[in-house]
């Protein structure tokens, strides 16, 4: 086993699954004297600057209304939660050294150099209290997308070894392992043999040519396996041709959540070949949040080129087989409320696809306030349900979230994220609150009508 | 004697005159002029530096079209905040609106400033009732102070306001304070009220490109670009 891995087992008997709250922390990685850290953090963020980030960066006016769209402020009011203040210290990186009056900047050190100490006391807000939600690039007078600065934020912070312990050992074990928790390829094949038992249903591994390629995330491989199972009972009924590939059977993608562009590219191109070797037409992602935007939207920008098959979040494909009568399902007499993932409805699109498949399942919908695009986050998102020190924070902003649910009244909350799964389940067990999310995937799967 | 000291107190008010009339002539002619270059060559530079920074693609299929018609969209949707956001923005929207339009009025609808516009452009315009003006000076004053207010007391403000945020809006209200006590003939002559009122607007100009007033220009390229990923996507803008 490799020495990173050794030295951060993982937890897996808790509702959170992860790694092992750490006795030291080693929230630095790497001996790398300070002025490199920063000088490595400042040019990777800078790498990043074009026209679209540096049309951003130039438009904010400090009005400070995207502190109200984030739920770190707005449950602790401590101003220092405000999204944009999360990127501070790289506004002032850019004005110093790529901004159009940078030479002015640095001839009256106008902009003073970032320091390490700074970055240090960034960590907190670029990683533990940020989700990269988008609440705050919908709210933003000016529409500056703050969230996908946070992203680029973190490649610079993850060049400057200044990741949290616990995010960096996820996405370093993810990279050596094909997984963040462990599912490695000969776990996921154990796994879909005892799913096929347990669904009694056929689990396609490994078939030569097939038109779908799917993939799990490891939290539902590892945590929540009946994923695999109500996945292949659905596709079997629609008679689709389909597989799960060893090579590439892992959607989730910690590469992209810590900051490291090269492990983000490596855990997708795995998904990419899989695709291309198996001759897929399109490949279905499971019910993850952060999965389908580094598919979705990354993943051309990563393979270098369009990709050369459609990409769908499982909610889409579903929306699309019930709509065109494919795949028929039973009426459901229960009330429900519907969780949207941030990542694949306020910053995917794809907000009326479970909405299509709860109408056929014909539930009792009642929605949050406020529910779809302006959804308050799960507040696990973005890696931050992996670090133990945001705990405490994670929770406060959670009890917006119970509040919200509480309100509808409804019987069954539903999800189509595995993330959120896990963060309301962790966050459900420490308030002893009587909810608890279940999958829509599932819920479809239940409840389908299949022909004899 | 009595004769010698009046003749010395004339001379002074002469000079005086002199020197106001001197200052008047030079915010009118050198330093509007001076003023226009830097606002123009700052801001030139400031956006071509802008549209000179790589372009980065988006390769990703597109769930839908529209892209360039969803960017202007945001363009102007972005003006009113989503019904969501709305409650918890009020203050800070209400007053940003009071004097943005405010100033609008005032540039747009001033006689004075009509007459100055026309100089240089040709173009003119009926002004608006000076009282209507007037009116809406003194609101857009009240409001600039209430924005002040709040970004010194508001913690989140506080904690974002830099040296650009005050200097901007000091820039900001002073042409409308110095117009003001200009046509109210308040604290001294009309012609060095005109004459600080002129210099005072020369500063907003000169100020422009290196701050945040710029916002004024680059928030249509902002919102556009996020209108076009997020329509691309079908996405909410």
């Amino acid at each position: 086993m490799n020495e990173a891995v050794e030295k951060n087992p993982l937890e897996m008997d808790k509702q959170r699954f992860g790694i092992k709250e750490p006795e030291a922390r080693y929230d630095l990685q790497g001996e790398v004297a300070n002025e490199e850290r920063v000088r490595r953090a400042m040019v990777n963020f800078a790498k990043d600057i074009n026209r679209t980030t540096a049309t951003y960066m130039e438009a904010c006016v400090h009005c400070g209304q995207c502190a109200e769209a984030c739920q770190y402020y707005v449950q602790t009011g401590d101003p220092k939660y405000t999204p944009i203040w999360k990127l501070e210290v790289f506004k002032q990186a850019y004005k110093r050294e790529a901004s159009p009056f940078a030479f002015l900047y640095r001839m009256f050190n106008l902009k003073r150099k970032v320091t390490v100490e700074q970055l240090e006391e960034w960590q907190e807000l670029i990683y533990d209290s940020c989700t990269m939600c988008g609440r705050c690039s919908l709210m933003c007078p000016m529409g500056i997308d703050i969230a996908t600065l946070v992203g680029q934020a973190r490649h610079g912070m993850f060049k400057a070894g200044l990741v949290p312990h616990e995010l960096h050992a996820v996405a370093e074990r993810s990279d050596l392992e094909g997984s963040p928790l462990g599912a490695t390829p000969e776990v996921f094949e154990d796994r879909a043999d005892w799913m096929a038992d347990e669904h009694d249903t056929e689990v396609n591994l490994n078939l030569d040519q097939a038109d779908i390629l799917v993939a799990m995330s490891s939290i539902e491989i590892m945590k929540y396996p009946n994923s695999i199972g109500a996945t292949a009972r659905i596709l079997n009924a629609i008679g689709e041709s389909w597989t799960f590939r060893s090579e590439g059977y892992e959607a989730t993608n910690f590469g992209m959540l810590s900051g490291n562009v090269e492990w983000q590219k490596r855990s997708t191109m795995k998904l990419i070949n899989a695709a291309i070797n198996c001759g897929a037409k399109l490949v279905v992602l499971p019910e993850c949040g952060h999965a389908y935007g580094a598919l979705r939207w990354q993943g051309a920008a990563m393979y270098g080129k369009p990709l050369p098959f459609k990409v769908q979040h499982v909610s889409e494909f579903l929306a699309d087989v019930i709509s065109s009568g494919r795949l028929k399902v039973k009426k459901v007499d229960q009330s429900v409320t519907f969780h949207d993932p941030c990542q694949v409805s306020r910053r995917g699109g794809a907000t009326q696809a479970p909405r299509v498949v709860m109408e056929a399942l014909g539930v009792d919908l009642k929605e949050m306030t406020p529910s779809g695009d302006f959804n308050w986050c799960c507040g696990g998102g973005g890696g931050v349900v992996t670090i133990h020190r945001a705990d405490k924070l994670r929770y406060k902003v959670f009890e917006l979230k119970m509040e919200q649910i509480d309100d509808t009244g409804a019987e069954t909350l539903l999800s189509t994220c595995s993330n959120c799964r896990q963060s309301f389940n962790d966050a459900q067990q420490h308030f002893n609150w009587d909810k608890s999310m279940e999958s829509l995937l599932e819920l479809v799967a239940d409840n389908l009508v299949e022909d004899d | 004697m009595v004769g010698a000291t009046l003749a010395t107190t004339r001379n002074i008010l002469l000079n005086q005159g002199d020197i106001i009339m001197g200052l008047l002539e030079f915010a009118r002619g050198e330093g509007l002029q001076i003023a226009v270059l830097i606002f123009a060559a700052g801001l030139i530079w400031r956006l071509v530096h802008l549209l000179l920074t790589i372009r980065k693609m988006d390769i990703s299929e597109p769930r839908q079209g529209g892209e360039r018609a969803g960017g202007l969209r945001t363009i102007f949707s972005r003006f009113v905040h989503h019904d969501a956001f709305r409650e918890r923005t009020r203050n800070g929207t209400i007053i940003a609106y009071t004097f943005h339009i405010g100033l609008a009025i005032i540039f747009l609808g001033g006689a004075p400033h009509i007459l100055f516009i026309e100089s240089f452009s040709g173009l003119s315009w009926s002004p608006l009732p000076t009282v209507v003006i007037h009116v809406t000076a003194a609101i857009t004053l009240a409001a600039l102070i209430a924005a002040f207010v709040r970004r010194m007391r508001h913690p989140v403000l506080q904690m974002l306001s830099n040296f650009d945020d005050y200097f901007s809006w000091l820039v900001t209200i002073l042409p409308v304070l110095t117009g003001l006590l200009a046509v109210a003939h308040i604290g001294a002559r009309y012609e060095t009220l005109l004459a600080i009122h002129i210099l005072s607007f020369e500063a907003f100009l000169i100020w422009f490109p290196f701050g945040k007033l710029m916002h004024s220009i680059i928030v249509f390229g902002s919102r556009y670009t996020t209108g076009v990923t997020f329509t691309r996507r079908g996405a909410r803008v």
